[in-house]
């Protein structure tokens, strides 16, 4: 509690870096799956093969990639946009299939009606497919932003401040607090995030808890 | 006018849904289309506003061939009303309504004005306007889809099965309040069911489909019960069941309509 209280300025200026360097990857994840799988579930035979690649992505460890990016992107071993790049690459690969089984669940009779009543495809995707796929859409943004808020400390080892770092001196210090303190505003850190996207979800998607009430 | 003229239509399976099928549908009249499920009926409505294209053929509408105009904004200008009523669950009632005018580029206050006027003509309680489509039984959301189909002011109303899946109480009062809207404003209906009692009760020219889109006779509903034109349509239409074949039984000095089977159906009026 001391270590905490004798650093708590440092732990708030990890944590802010923490917290951009998670919500970054969750939301440029999300702009670039939600097309992807939209459009996936459009195409099944070329979309399986986009959906099967984005598992396999998912499989590389993270440590190597941030490793050989620097050299791909041409930035500096320290930039922490190389981190921002692999999460983001993550976050995709969890969204993708999740936005591509969102959209194969909006019901076949809802998009009819909106072709029927003269929607054009683009005001088809946006103001009816996209909003009926949210609910699941948003499930999916929870399990990536929770598991980028974990992945972020890896990029403490090459160097990225953020709270992993706390673990990384913690380890080098044998200062067991540290991590411990370290380990528990992760954990805050994620579950804070988590309730932000379920309010994110209520204010944008009123229609799910109205239909509840009467259903 | 809508005409169709030799319109065939053999769908990516190999079915073919209508085969050479020729009508006209007069203006500001209700033609329906009837016959059991895959004669091709709801193909060929919704061949009007271009959700299906013919394999051959054309669809014209006031002369003007519907595969020359832009899909979308043919289906702008034509009101559409289907079964189970195909409202947005995310959208509430009064949106769901106001969904043609916005698409056309009407501001939202006008938008939202004339889809509240338009849920009172389809006599529903404003005070449904702020649900979502969920919280509405299914007769009230049927009556949303036909407010929506005429939000517009369309000349054209397609209506696919509408009143299929209500009970029938409901069902009877819908048709009903279609009778009356139809009286006041004059629409060209088109409307698909399955249910002979429905067509004749509504149509002005009910045309009867065998499989494969083959019509089996068109023409107003007194003229197909008093000509069948062959034994299909007698049993489609159950002139060979008792509760057509009606014949008049004198009972007491009256004059008595009498079923079949011999079940009494009503008096003959002296008037």
């Amino acid at each position: 509690m001391t270590w905490f209280l004798d650093n708590a300025d440092r732990i708030g200026d990890l944590t802010l870096r923490h917290l951009w360097l998670s919500v970054l990857p969750v939301l440029l994840g999300f702009l670039l799956a939600v097309p992807i799988g939209w459009w996936a579930q459009r195409h099944p035979r070329i979309g399986a093969v986009v959906l099967g690649s984005g598992s396999i992505l998912y499989t590389v460890p993270s440590l190597p990639l941030l490793v050989i990016l620097p050299g791909v992107l041409g930035t500096s071993f320290l930039d922490p946009i190389n981190v921002v790049v692999v999460l983001t690459l993550y976050a995709v690969a969890l969204l993708v299939r999740t936005a591509a089984d969102a959209f194969a669940q909006v019901p076949r009779d809802v998009v009819d009606a909106a072709d029927a009543t003269g929607h054009s495809s683009a005001q088809r995707a946006l103001r009816v497919e996209l909003p009926l796929a949210g609910p699941v859409l948003l499930a999916g943004v929870r399990v990536a932003s929770v598991s980028t808020v974990s992945l972020v400390t890896v990029g403490a080892l090459i160097g990225v401040s953020n709270l992993g770092s706390l673990f990384t001196e913690g380890f080098q210090r044998s200062n067991t607090p540290e991590i411990v303190i370290g380990l528990a505003v992760v954990v805050a850190l994620a579950l804070a995030l988590d309730t932000i996207w379920v309010l994110l979800g209520r204010v944008l998607m009123p229609w799910v808890r109205g239909a509840r009430t009467t259903a | 006018m809508i005409e169709f003229r030799s319109v065939s239509k053999t769908f990516a399976d190999g079915t073919t849904a209508v085969r050479d099928f020729n009508l006209v549908l007069p203006s500001r009249t209700t033609t329906v289309l009837v016959g059991s499920s895959g004669c091709g009926k709801t193909t060929l409505l919704r061949m009007v506003n271009r959700l299906i294209e013919p394999s051959s053929g054309q669809v014209l509408i006031d002369d003007v061939d519907v595969a020359t105009r832009n899909p979308v904004e043919l289906r702008r200008s034509i009101g559409y009303v289907m079964q189970h009523a195909g409202l947005l669950p995310h959208r509430r009632v009064v949106d769901n309504v106001a969904v043609p005018l916005r698409l056309s580029g009407v501001p939202r206050t006008e938008a939202t004005a004339r889809a509240l006027a338009a849920l009172e003509t389809v006599g529903l309680d404003p005070a449904l306007a702020r649900r979502y489509p969920r919280q509405l039984s299914g007769g009230q959301q049927q009556r949303v889809g036909v407010a929506r189909g005429l939000v517009a002011d369309p000349n054209i109303l397609l209506m696919d099965e509408p009143f299929g899946a209500v009970d029938p109480i409901v069902r009877v009062d819908l048709q009903r309040e279609l009778l009356r809207l139809q009286r006041e404003l004059g629409k060209t209906i088109v409307f698909v069911t399955h249910d002979i009692d429905e067509a004749f009760l509504l149509g002005d020219q009910v045309v009867i489909l065998r499989r494969g889109g083959e019509v089996a006779q068109v023409g107003t509903p007194a003229e197909i019960l008093a000509a069948p034109a062959d034994d299909f349509v007698r049993s489609f239409v159950g002139l060979d069941r008792a509760h057509r074949a009606l014949h008049i039984e004198e009972r007491g000095g009256q004059r008595v309509v009498v079923d079949g089977d011999g079940r009494p159906a009503g008096v003959l009026d002296p008037a």
